[in-house]
């Protein structure tokens, strides 16, 4: 039943072969550097004829995205890819998105934030977008790139929520592994048919889309968003069940590895999981009780759940790969946030690592595990 | 109420009176055989059709965000053309642009030029109040030389607006568009022509619409359609087409009335009466010789 069609594929080619098999009906686009080759692949496929998608090649990704809610709010299944500065411009009209209810998803290659400029991984872009109102779900390898992408489409559709589906920008989105590719109408039938509940062309049932709200109304529309974000927790949890039915896979609000017995928790999200997975193996084999807690959904953010996992530990090391320049790093916050509830009082210490690209190596998170590094940074 | 007149745009909008928005939109829609979906930028049109839970509009209709109805149309447009292969929509469908000169020649120049160079089939019709009238008057490109606005006031070192127009037109011809007009609310019979023409054109068009702005132009509100025709039989806003690539002026008369005549209308022009700035209204009357001249050499009449 499970398929085993493996292919060698960078995690913008996986988002790409998703995005191939979900088949939007519009992709409105711009280029950024290091998500282009997701859009590249992907025009490619329809220069092919592999794909009817009707494509924007806008002239911005403020435009891109622009385009994208109107394409959605026409009953369009409608997707985007974008990093960096690319997000950044786009800033205005996330919100539009997810005031407007508009179920687009975005393959986002997080990537640093000029000045200075850098094109690398980092996760910035993304975290300057975390209060938009969009669902966040974090990759760990181009395998999850793949997965995630497909499953993002169904849960933005399901709670009428836009949705990024994130990896980190060269060490995933330019990073060759096999990644086992489910057939493609398996996937069309797990997506189905897209069928909103208004569109701008149903001209017999005239809609308006973004209106004015004043005093008297506003307040309630954030909160039906806030609800909504609420309800897409049990949402994910049942898309996922879903997509383990054709995938064989697991996706969870977040991953515990070797977390059940440990007296150390790592928190953290990305590619850099990997590497701390490494780093917890040996540290185990010395006997040194460490585990870890990847992150896949960050928005919305499973916080009684991360707590319940967090219960046992006496210590929390969270790794941040961006910052909050004035406050803690935004996945600290998270993590304090979630056990603030809990008895007992844990050490919970904040790191922020790998901004521009930085490589993090295993040795440098051996060394914190160990309570050999006494500066905030791991540079 | 005429109810084949508002059958797009239902009464009830909270416009000024002496707005002549509604009937522009009114006159534009009124000329589509097809069913139309309209997007709007942010602006004195939408602020004032869509106060939540009402909306005026009885087609379908979306705002985005101030500086990208030109982008937004783009998706609605594409998302019809890929629903129409699919068989998901039947009907052919008109999509048709309201935005105001801020929303045009300022901050949405970048999504209006994209959207004119993929090429697609929409009609983008400007109301040119000049300036941002909605938030109480302040300068756009559009805004004419001379004007005051509360970000271009007068005083002893100032005239008002001391830059002159930006000519979109001749912006929007560069793209290569079709069909492109510049039309005058008061002057109906030729907009609805217009709107006719730019609707039966295949892939984008255009229309520049004298919109006068009683509030912030301040004239007495009975007077919007003769500031408009003052406008025109001044040459100061010019009728003309350009069909591919010819110009056709739409109105023209052998004796047009001085300038002035339609300076001495409004509030904002009204401290150029004063012997100070005797030179200003000079040098409007000459720009204003000059563009008219400009235009019937390369026009049919």
């Amino acid at each position: 039943m499970i398929n085993k069609n493996k292919k060698a594929l960078s995690g913008a080619l996986a988002a790409a072969e998703a995005l191939r098999q979900i088949e939007p009906d519009v992709m409105s686009v711009y280029p950024i550097t290091p998500q282009t080759a997701i859009i590249e692949t992907y025009s490619q496929f329809k220069a092919d004829g592999l794909v009817r998608t009707e494509m924007i090649q806008a002239e911005s990704e403020h435009s891109a995205i622009s385009a994208c809610v109107g394409a959605s709010a026409a009953g369009a299944r409608t997707a985007t890819a974008s990093s960096s500065q690319g997000i950044a411009l786009m800033h205005e009209i996330l919100y539009i998105a997810s005031g407007m209810r508009l179920p687009i998803l975005m393959a986002v290659s997080a990537r640093a934030l000029s000045s200075p400029l850098n094109i690398h991984g980092d996760h910035s872009d993304v975290m300057g977008s975390r209060d938009a109102g969009w669902l966040q779900i974090f990759a760990e390898n181009p395998q999850e790139a793949y997965d995630n992408t497909i499953v993002a489409m169904k849960l933005a559709e399901r709670v009428n929520l836009p949705i990024m589906s994130i990896m980190d920008g060269f060490n995933t989105s330019h990073c060759i592994e096999n990644v086992e590719i489910l057939d493609d109408e398996k996937v069309k039938k797990f997506l189905g048919e897209y069928k909103p509940e208004k569109s701008l062309l149903d001209w017999e049932n005239p809609v308006t889309f973004g209106p004015l709200a004043l005093q008297d109304s506003f307040f309630e529309f954030k909160i039906d968003q806030e609800k909504a974000m609420e309800e897409a927790k049990n949402e994910f949890l049942k898309v996922a069940k879903e997509y383990k039915k054709i995938s064989g896979k697991n996706i969870g609000f977040f991953e515990e590895y070797e977390n059940k017995r440990a007296e150390t928790s790592l928190v953290l999200m990305g590619s850099a999981v990997g590497t701390a997975k490494d780093a917890v193996d040996e540290l185990r084999l010395q006997g040194v009780k460490v585990g870890l807690i990847k992150i896949n959904l960050f928005r919305p953010f499973p916080q009684e759940e991360l707590a319940k996992a967090l219960k046992k530990c006496k210590e929390i090391i969270v790794l941040d790969r961006a910052q909050s320049i004035g406050t803690n790093p935004p996945l600290f916050m998270e993590v304090v946030n979630s056990v603030r509830e809990l008895k007992g009082r844990k050490k919970i210490s904040s790191y922020v690592y790998g901004l521009g690209g930085r490589d993090l190596f295993k040795k440098k998170i051996k060394n914190l595990l160990e309570g050999k590094v006494k500066e905030k940074y791991l540079v | 109420m005429n109810e084949e007149l508002t059958k797009h745009l239902v009464p009830g909008h909270t416009s000024c009176a002496g707005c002549g928005i509604p009937a522009i939109v009114r006159a534009v829609l009124g000329e589509s055989k097809d069913p139309v979906v309209v997007a709007n930028a942010t602006g004195c049109a939408e602020v004032t059709t869509t106060i939540y839970p009402y909306t005026a509009w009885n087609v379908p209709y979306i705002h985005n965000a101030f500086e990208n109805a030109a982008a937004t149309i783009s998706g609605v447009e594409k998302a019809y053309e890929a629903l129409k292969k699919q068989g998901k929509v039947k009907d052919k469908i008109n999509f048709v642009v309201f935005s105001g000169d801020g929303g045009t020649f300022d901050i949405g120049l970048q999504s209006l030029s994209g959207a004119l160079e993929r090429g697609h089939h929409f009609l983008y019709v400007c109301y040119d109040n000049g300036g941002y009238m909605n938030t109480g008057n302040q300068r756009s490109s559009a805004t004419p030389f001379g004007a005051f606005t509360e970000t271009t006031p007068n005083g002893k070192e100032s005239f008002g607006k001391m830059e002159k127009r930006k000519n979109i037109m001749e912006i929007v011809k560069a793209h290569g568009v079709e069909y492109l007009a510049q039309a005058n609310v008061a002057f109906m019979e030729d907009l609805k022509k217009k709107a006719r023409r730019a609707l039966e054109t295949k892939g984008p068009s255009f229309l520049l619409v004298f919109q006068p702005c009683t509030a912030n132009w301040k004239f007495p509100t009975s007077q919007y359609v003769e500031v408009g025709k003052l406008a025109t039989e001044t040459n100061f806003w010019p009728l003309y087409e350009i069909k591919d690539g010819k110009y056709i002026v739409n109105w023209a008369t052998e004796k047009p009335k001085p300038v002035e005549e339609f300076l001495k209308t409004q509030g904002r022009f009204k401290h150029l009466f004063s012997e100070k700035n005797k030179p200003v209204i000079e040098k409007i009357q000459e720009e204003v010789d000059k563009e008219w001249k400009k235009l019937v050499n390369i026009a049919e009449i």
